[in-house]
Parts: C-alpha cells; sequence; structure tokens
C-alpha cells in the first residue's frame, strides 16, 4: 500500500460517503435535553477545525444504567460508570478524514457504557498522537483502527479527533444534567 | 508610461533609477525560469518522493539568495537600532534601512516618506482602523476630523475581501458606530458594479477593496471604483497583496488614498510589509501603536509627535526585514515586473485552460480568456479540499486548501472550500501541467466521478 492508500484506507473512504449517525439535527431544546420526554440525558458539542473549517456537531443520549432518580443515595449527579450510551447523532461537514470519523465513531461507541467509550476514547486518542509508533489495536478499536495511517499525519490528526473530541465534551455535559 | 492589459498604466523604471537588466519586450520563457530557480534553494528539494513544486505563492512566496543574504549580511556588519544612536554603525543601519523605505516606494510609483512599515498588510490596515478610531475619540485635533466615523456614516467593502481587509473595518463600524456596507460578488465572481454604483452613495466615507483577489484571481477594476469613491468624497483603502507582488503597480497613477502590502508575498521575508497613504492624508492622521521613536517632545502628561512616517513607527523596527525586501524588490524591479506579469498570466490562461478538461472540477470565478492572476481555485465535486490537498501533497505539490481566509466569498460561491494553485516567476509550464493531471487523478482515487474528460 502507498502512504496514502494507508492514510485513505477504503473503509475510511466509504464510510465517508455512508455518514452513519448523520442527521439533519434540529436545535436542542431545554426540554429535550433533560429528557422531558424521552428520560434520556442529551447534550451536543460542536467543535470546528480552525485550520480547515471542519465541523461537527455530536449530540449524546445518556440512557439506561442508572439514571439519578433511581440511583443510590449516596452518589452525587452524574451518570454512575455503567449508563449507557444510548445513541449518537451528527451533523457536520468536512475532509473525508472528520466526517468517516464521525460515521466511525457513532458505530463503535453506541450501546457502550460509559466507561467503556471513555476507555475507547484515550485508547484511540493515544495511538492517534504517537505519529504511527503505536499500531492500532483492532480488538478494542474496531473499525476505528482504519485511522492507524493518519497517525504518520500530524496535520490530519486533528480530523480524525475532531468527532471525539465533540463525544468527550458532549459526554460530560450530559452526565452534569 | 505603458499601457498595460490588465488596466493599468506603469511607468517603465527609468534607466537612472533601474538596473534593468533585461529587455522590456522580451518576455521570459521556461528557460529562463529555470535560471530563475537556480536563485531559490528552497525550490531544490524532493517532498514525499517527489521534486516540490511550489504552487502556493499567493500564501507565503519564497526567497532568492540575495534576499537571505541581504539579511545575513546586516546583521554580520551593521546591525544597530535606527534612529536611536550617534554611532557609526547605527548611522549606517539607519541609512540602509531608510534607501529600503526608498526602493520599495520606488517600487509601488509612492514617495519615501508614504510608506510606512508595519508587520504585514493585516497589521497595515488595522493601523489603518485604529488610526481612524483614534481621530472619531478626538485625537489629532482638527487636521484628524476628516477620518473621524459616526454613527450615520458608512463604511464600505466588497463581499470578495480577505478576512485582513474585513474583520478591521467590521470592528471599526461596531467602535465608531458607523455601518459596514459590501459591494456584492456575482455568480462569476466578480463584482456587482451596477450595485457598487448604488451602495457606494452619500453616507460613504470610506471604500476600501482588494486589488486582486486571492480566490477568484480576478483583477477589479480599480479606477471605476475610485470614480465612484470620489463622486461621494470617501476615502479608497486598496488591498495590493496579490497585485504588488505579481503585476506593475503604480499606486499615485491609481490614484488610491492608501494601500497596504505583504513583504512575504513578494520573495521578501515573514514579517514586513507597508502601508502606502498619500502624504497630506497621513500628515493629518492621529498615530495608532505610541512609545519611543514616534515623538519630539515628552513630558509627563503629553508627547508631540514625529511627522509620517516615524510618527507610525512606535518601538524598535523589522530593520533587518525591510533591508531584505528591498532585495526583494531589486530581484523583481531588475526581472522586469511586466514580465512577471506576462508570465502569470500566461501561467493563469494554462490553469484555466487544464481546468475546464477535468470532469467534476469547477473553477471559482472567471473563466479561459479573462485576464485573471496567475492563480485558480476549484472545488473537485464529492472530494474534500483537505483531501485532494493530501493527495497532491503526496506528489510533492503544495497548494492551498481551505477558504483562503476569504469565507464569505466562498459562501457566496456556494462552497465551505477549495483547492487553490497560485503561481509566481519561478514556476515552470510543466509544473502546471503536473498539478493538472495530478488533480485529474483526485476524482478517482477517491472513488468520485471526475477525472479527465473523455
Ligand atoms: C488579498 C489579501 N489580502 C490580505 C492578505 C493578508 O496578508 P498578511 O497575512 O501578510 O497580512 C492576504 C494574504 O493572505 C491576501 O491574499
Amino acid at each position: 500500500m502507498s502512504d496514502l492508500q494507508t492514510l485513505y484506507q477504503t473503509i475510511i473512504l466509504e464510510h465517508s460517503k455512508a455518514r452513519h449517525g448523520a442527521v439533519d439535527l434540529a436545535p436542542l431544546t431545554d426540554a429535550v435535553s433533560r429528557g422531558a420526554a424521552s428520560g434520556l440525558r442529551v447534550a451536543e458539542s460542536h467543535q470546528i477545525n480552525t485550520t480547515c473549517g471542519d465541523e461537527v456537531t455530536l449530540r449524546v443520549s445518556l440512557g439506561a444504567g442508572a439514571s439519578p432518580e433511581t440511583d443510590t443515595p449516596d452518589s452525587t449527579a452524574g451518570a454512575s460508570p455503567d449508563t449507557a450510551v444510548s445513541d449518537l447523532v451528527w451533523a457536520g461537514e468536512g475532509c473525508s478524514i472528520s466526517q468517516a470519523s464521525a460515521s466511525i465513531l457513532t458505530d463503535t461507541l453506541r450501546g457502550l457504557s460509559v466507561t467503556e467509550a471513555r476507555a475507547l476514547l484515550e485508547n484511540f486518542r493515544e495511538m492517534l498522537r504517537s505519529r504511527g509508533k503505536i499500531e492500532p489495536d483492532e480488538e478494542i478499536l474496531g473499525d476505528a483502527a482504519a485511522f492507524g495511517g493518519v497517525s504518520r499525519y500530524p496535520a490530519r490528526v486533528k480530523c480524525a479527533m475532531l468527532p471525539w473530541v465533540a463525544f468527550e465534551a458532549a459526554l460530560i455535559e450530559a452526565e452534569s444534567q | 508610461m505603458k499601457e498595460y492589459p490588465w488596466g493599468m498604466t506603469s511607468l517603465a523604471p527609468s534607466s537612472a533609477s533601474s538596473t534593468a537588466l533585461h529587455q522590456e519586450s522580451v518576455p521570459l520563457t521556461n528557460i529562463d525560469v529555470e535560471r530563475i530557480r537556480n536563485d531559490f534553494p528552497v525550490l531544490h528539494q524532493s517532498v514525499n518522493g517527489h521534486p516540490l513544486t511550489y504552487l502556493d505563492s499567493g500564501a507565503t512566496s519564497q526567497n532568492p539568495i540575495s534576499v537571505l543574504e541581504a539579511e545575513q549580511e546586516y546583521y554580520e556588519q551593521r546591525n544597530a537600532a535606527v534612529h536611536r544612536g550617534a554611532h557609526t554603525l547605527a548611522v549606517e543601519a539607519t541609512e540602509v534601512f531608510e534607501a529600503a523605505r526608498e526602493t520599495v516606494a520606488a517600487f509601488v510609483g509612492a514617495q519615501a516618506d508614504e510608506i510606512v512599515w508595519t508587520s504585514n498588510a493585516t497589521e497595515a490596515i488595522n493601523l489603518l482602523t485604529y488610526s481612524f478610531s483614534n481621530a472619531s475619540l478626538g485625537l489629532g485635533g482638527l487636521a484628524a476630523r476628516q477620518f473621524s466615523l459616526g454613527t450615520g456614516d458608512e463604511i464600505v467593502v466588497t463581499e470578495m475581501e480577505h478576512h485582513a481587509n474585513l474583520i478591521p473595518w467590521q470592528q471599526l463600524a461596531l467602535r465608531t458606530g458607523a455601518t459596514l456596507r459590501f459591494i456584492p460578488v456575482l455568480d462569476d465572481g466578480t463584482l456587482d458594479l451596477l450595485a457598487a454604483a448604488n451602495v457606494v452613495g452619500p453616507h460613504t466615507r470610506l471604500l476600501a477593496f482588494t486589488h486582486g483577489s486571492n480566490v477568484t484571481g480576478t483583477i477589479n477594476p480599480v479606477a471605476e471604483l475610485v470614480a465612484l469613491a470620489r463622486k461621494v468624497g470617501a476615502l479608497v483603502v486598496l488591498d495590493a497583496c496579490q497585485t504588488v507582488p505579481h503585476l506593475p503597480v503604480d499606486l499615485k497613477a491609481l490614484d488610491v488614498d492608501f494601500a497596504a502590502f505583504s513583504g512575504h508575498k513578494m520573495l521578501g521575508p515573514t514579517g514586513i510589509g507597508a502601508l502606502y497613504g498619500k502624504a497630506e492624508l497621513l500628515a493629518g492622521m492621529p498615530p495608532f501603536l505610541t512609545g519611543g521613536s514616534m515623538i519630539t517632545t515628552v513630558d509627563m502628561t503629553h508627547a508631540e509627535f514625529l511627522a509620517p512616517p516615524q510618527r507610525f513607527e512606535a518601538g524598535t523596527q523589522r530593520i533587518s526585514q525591510a533591508i531584505a525586501l528591498a532585495a526583494a524588490v531589486d530581484y523583481l524591479r531588475e526581472t522586469g515586473m511586466d514580465r512577471v506579469a506576462a508570465w502569470e498570466a500566461q501561467l493563469g490562461q494554462r490553469l484555466v485552460t487544464g481546468l475546464a478538461e477535468i470532469d467534476g472540477v469547477r473553477l471559482l470565478g472567471p473563466g479561459l480568456g479573462v485576464e485573471r492572476l496567475g492563480l485558480a481555485a476549484v472545488d473537485v465535486a464529492g472530494v474534500h479540499a483537505h483531501d485532494v490537498g493530501q493527495f497532491l501533497d503526496d506528489a510533492g505539490i503544495a497548494v492551498r486548501v481551505g477558504h483562503h481566509c476569504a469565507q464569505p466569498l466562498h459562501r457566496r460561491l456556494g462552497v465551505t472550500a477549495s483547492t487553490r494553485a497560485s503561481t509566481y516567476l519561478y514556476n515552470t509550464t510543466d509544473e502546471v501541467d503536473l498539478f493538472l493531471a495530478t488533480l485529474a487523478e483526485v476524482a478517482p482515487f477517491f472513488g468520485v466521478n471526475g477525472g479527465v474528460k473523455r
């Protein structure tokens, strides 16, 4: 494979067109974020890569698992570790790396517990920042391992990270609700 | 005076002021360009296993050896604070610094005292806007009144501006209560001149526009726009960033009041640029940055300021950069700006011709046969500009991707980003052809429809 082909693996090019989880996002209302109807806590984060203008808005719904009402008395506000990332949707525009990354993120993280999702995110980040030194672990990362080639292109690491950074920020906000 | 096809007149360098090595009428060829390339060390390297094809001079240009040497020689032989000492080195440094101002001034048809050094064009435009808002606060007395803005006054820009010639005016409007209006852009990327005649009206105090677009390569009709401004007594500010490096430009002949350009786009180093202002206008403007080297007498509550240009050059100056910029100007002048312009016009048309042969590629701005700078920005259907740039980089081709600091123009043309190839005097026709051939491979690689037309 040429360098370019390791960067643009088939799976990445496919996801950049398939855009799993991409929707027309209606504005997030207070009622929706508090889960008035759904019982889910919903939050989103909008991230922009200022060097190229790529944008992703990622919306996280935290659900099943322990919700604050049914939580054990000693727990403070926030999700318990086994709260599930019950839904992930996004809207965005940008290069194939950032868009494929959002698509793969939704496939990979949907249904995981918050703890599992965070661990996977950390693994992904560490691999991307390694400048090609850390081989992606397919067992852990699944399709997201396809971004292994990106790690050798420092200018593109931000593109791949963009939706994951949005996920991280939205998660913190959803937990605080 | 010589007439140029892009609607400008320029004074041919007089034999007294020029060491012109060229015969003015002899156009550049690829053989000349190969010789020129030998003066640019950075061009002789390989990138990703391919010879570097540098097509990003619209963002920043490369430096010939003479420019690098001028900077080094200054530091090795003359380094001293200018306008601040009586010792020999200080005197020599001041002399070369001021000689550099004369060289650059002559290059754009200005007097030396009409050139204010800045860090770049962005700073030049900010200098203007902060001087004007200081005038609006009443600083500078009666002489500065003409620059004072307030509610009811209008500042006019265009929809094709680089952010450097937009945001400072937005901010000036916010600070003074003036209204910002703009001349819209047509679908073909040129200014709507019919609309311009309505936008520029009795309340217009200032009209700021770019001479050449860094996205579409369009060259704006300066005379027509200046005439609109003159009719209503408005000041004219020209963003000459993309023209001073590439065309013979005579700011006096263009009759603009102010102009800005950057050294790093014209073979000079980073960190140096210039604000041109008509002497009588600069004389009435209050300073922006204040401090050392811009005053005559100071007491604990008051200061008197020097005349321009020193009034606008507070603090220790960019001395080596100014000297190196003068060396860059010498290089351009000796090559001949008429030849540089003609060569790049040829490269620009070659780009446009070649782009029309590639399916799925949309050129932003006017097409074949319309005069343009030697640059072209395109949208490749189904492939984001960042990916296009990556593909080209893999072949050693350096281009700019993104919005090129012109978001409103991209939005107007219906895209968020584009891929821009921009040439200079050191680019060959082979390089343009390589760019075109490689661009044609982009769509097939990314699995979208497009490529060479059949
Ligand atoms: C048309 C135009 N105006 C202004 C600028 C700003 O120049 P600088 O960043 O050197 O201040 C540029 C270059 O980026 C430009 O192309």
